[in-house]
């Protein structure tokens, strides 16, 4: 079901990649038939995609899909093992540094320096990237006050939260004004209350700045910001599309039931109603069509006892489900996944 | 003053001016940064007045304790009128950089470990520009050190010449970049912090030892004599040794016999070859360390 469900909409949404917003304008990101691939493990197995002037993007999928490899090859951090990918019109592979003049960079953990100022931090980044000298203290005062923290400029970064810290970070990234800002996984590790406040930020940062944002997630409230989202799984792009589109494309209500005994009740809906189910973070799962309708017909048609219902209507959520055939969570859970393991590697040794 | 509100057109200029700062840059953009790698490297060395402090303790204690304690033992093979703390004072002088230097490359390890070697790493600048900054910051915190410890230089009867200061911070300086080089080149294969320390460790006394700091160079057993001419200290201690010893008032005899000048199987080695020696080490040192961060991602 679900693999008939993705070739039809990544069909749709190539299509719409090309035809969408102005033709004229080269994409900022062009990536085509890209695969890298470490020792044995395929960690990205031929990726197509194109990223339009304006836009924020947004990679989702469990760790270990190749989010963060295929981020690093956009940024020059990586080597591709075939296929292309350019990034402001210059090749990743061939023009390395005019790629990094043209991005700005927030990765997982800080790269920050804990034993100078924010400011002192920003003049180191502006001196590296070749700011001109007089732009250097208005635009540093420009994107502190972006991300509020301009009267905090003199504190040592190392006394800041982790929230400010992040902040910093998006701060610094955007000091060279480059044209396409690559955020990967800005929230993590951060609590629910700082998390909303960052994409505030982000937010206001997009109506100030004429940028693309490219970012990687495997929070499905955040692939909510997004223009258009990736879904990624084992290294491949299983649907692009807006996150409104990927919803309704799942045409499906989401009904999750706890019961008495959940094996007896999966036999029962597959012999009964012909729908599979499987458990799901604690709750029997599984997707039907006009599902406040079949609560009725589940009560009196399951003959396993039940102790409670939810139907909900499609989420980002029940969209990966759709298209991987598992919720995120459940694709976090493997950790024997071996491109998994070898992404965590990576992270580590860097 | 800029402010708060950011006007579109404002905005744009800023965007504009910064955009033009194209490939152009080049030799110019690459000055940036090494200077600003240099920079950060002594704005940490001055908010970090502890580490100046610490890294004096172990020359104080060479030069006064064991020097103190060796020369009466010592008076007897010293020519009369030469402080056995005059003897020693060039090679502790050296030490005092030896730490400084190869832990202030160490620092590489520690921001691959923190994250910030990465924001270095991924800038649109030359891996040799962030060696040769990293190397020159080095240096230059290095020497601040050993210019601390020059300033005890009368507690071993070494007088406050001009010249003979300028030989010797000129020759820090060089003993600075060098070990500094070698240390980023070290850091560049290391990974962890501890593993950085527990090398240097292993690796520094025996180039203290070697270096002839503590004793004259000649009448050595011949394993000794080889080891001793091995050691890259070795060719900066003899020029600091020398420099000391000509600006004492003492006799001909006696400078022969405690700096007599490096020979290589009978053959003196002049200054200007063996500083040469350890310059020519630096430099190549730090070009490994460029080819080597140049292959990393």
């Amino acid at each position: 079901m679900s693999a008939r469900a993705s070739t039809s909409t990544g069909q749709r949404s190539a299509s719409q990649a090309d035809g969408d917003h102005d033709g004229n304008r080269p994409p900022v990101i062009a990536v085509s038939a890209l695969t890298k691939r470490y020792g044995e493990v395929e960690a990205v197995r031929g990726i197509d995609l194109a990223v339009h002037a304006g836009e924020t993007f947004g990679f989702l999928g469990p760790n270990g899909a190749g989010k963060t490899t295929t981020i690093k090859i956009l940024c020059t951090l990586a080597k591709a093992t075939s296929g292309t990918a350019t990034v402001a019109s210059f090749d990743t592979a061939t023009q390395r540094d005019a790629v990094r003049r043209n991005i700005g960079l927030v990765f997982q953990d800080t790269t920050l320096d804990g034993y100078l100022t924010a400011e002192q931090n920003l003049r180191f980044h502006a001196e590296l990237y070749g700011v001109p000298k007089e732009a250097v203290q208005p635009r540093m005062r420009q994107v502190l006050d972006m991300v509020g923290l301009w009267d905090r400029k003199d504190g040592l970064v190392s006394t800041y939260s982790g929230g400010m810290q992040r902040r910093l970070e998006i701060a610094r990234g955007l000091l060279h004004a480059p044209r396409v800002l690559f955020l990967d996984e800005p929230t993590v590790g951060l609590d629910p209350q700082t998390r909303l406040s960052i994409w505030a930020y982000i937010n206001e940062l997009k109506a100030r700045e004429d940028i693309t944002i490219f970012l990687t997630t495997h929070y499905m409230d955040e692939a909510e910001h997004c223009d258009r989202i990736a879904i990624i799984d084992h290294g491949k792009i299983v649907a692009i599309d807006t996150p409104e589109a990927l919803k309704a494309s799942v045409g499906k209500d989401r009904v999750q039931i706890h019961t008495a005994d959940d094996q007896a009740a999966i036999v029962a809906l597959a012999a009964n109603f012909g729908i599979e189910a499987a458990v799901h973070d604690g709750a029997l799962t599984f997707s039907v069509a006009g599902g406040e309708q079949f609560v009725p017909r589940l009560f009196t048609e399951l003959g396993v006892p039940i102790r409670s219902v939810s139907v909900s209507r499609p989420s980002l959520d029940d969209a990966f489900m759709s298209y991987t055939g598992k919720t995120i969570r459940d694709a976090e859970a493997s950790g024997t996944d071996p491109m998994r393991q070898m992404a965590a590697h990576m992270r580590g040794r860097r | 003053m800029v402010t708060d509100t950011v006007t579109p057109a404002a905005e744009s200029a800023v965007v504009d001016s910064i955009r033009v700062a194209g490939p152009a840059g080049g030799r110019r953009h690459d000055l940036r940064a090494i200077s600003i790698v240099w920079r950060r490297e002594l704005i940490r060395f001055r908010s970090d007045r502890l580490r100046a402090v610490t890294s004096l303790v172990q020359p104080v204690l060479f030069l006064f304790i064991l020097g103190t304690g060796l020369s009466t033992l010592a008076r007897r093979g010293m020519p009369p009128g030469v402080d056995f703390k005059t003897f020693i004072y060039p090679g502790v002088l050296a030490m005092s950089v030896l730490f400084t230097s190869i832990f202030s490359a160490g620092s590489i390890v520690w921001d691959r470990e923190f994250g910030f070697l990465r924001e270095m790493l991924v800038a649109p600048v030359s891996r040799a520009s962030i060696v040769i900054g990293k190397c020159l910051g080095g240096a230059t915190i290095a020497t601040f050190q050993g210019i601390i410890f020059l300033a005890l230089a009368g507690f071993a009867h070494v007088p406050y010449d001009p010249v003979l200061l300028l030989a010797l911070v000129g020759e820090l300086l060089l003993l600075s970049f060098t070990l500094t080089a070698f240390g980023v080149m070290m850091a560049a294969r290391i990974t962890q912090f501890q593993a950085f320390m527990a090398l240097t460790q292993m690796l520094v006394m025996p180039l203290f030892f070697l270096s002839g700091a503590l004793y004259p160079l000649s009448g050595l057993p011949s394993w000794l004599t080889i080891l001793t001419r091995i050691d890259p200290l070795t060719y900066v201690v003899g020029p600091m040794r020398h420099a000391v010893f000509s600006h004492l008032s003492v006799p001909a005899s006696a400078q022969h016999l405690l700096a007599p000048g490096l020979t290589w199987g009978g053959w003196p080695v002049p200054v200007w070859l063996s500083l040469g020696i350890v310059a020519v080490m630096g430099l190549a040192m730090m070009e490994i360390a460029i080819a080597q961060f140049r292959k990393t991602e």
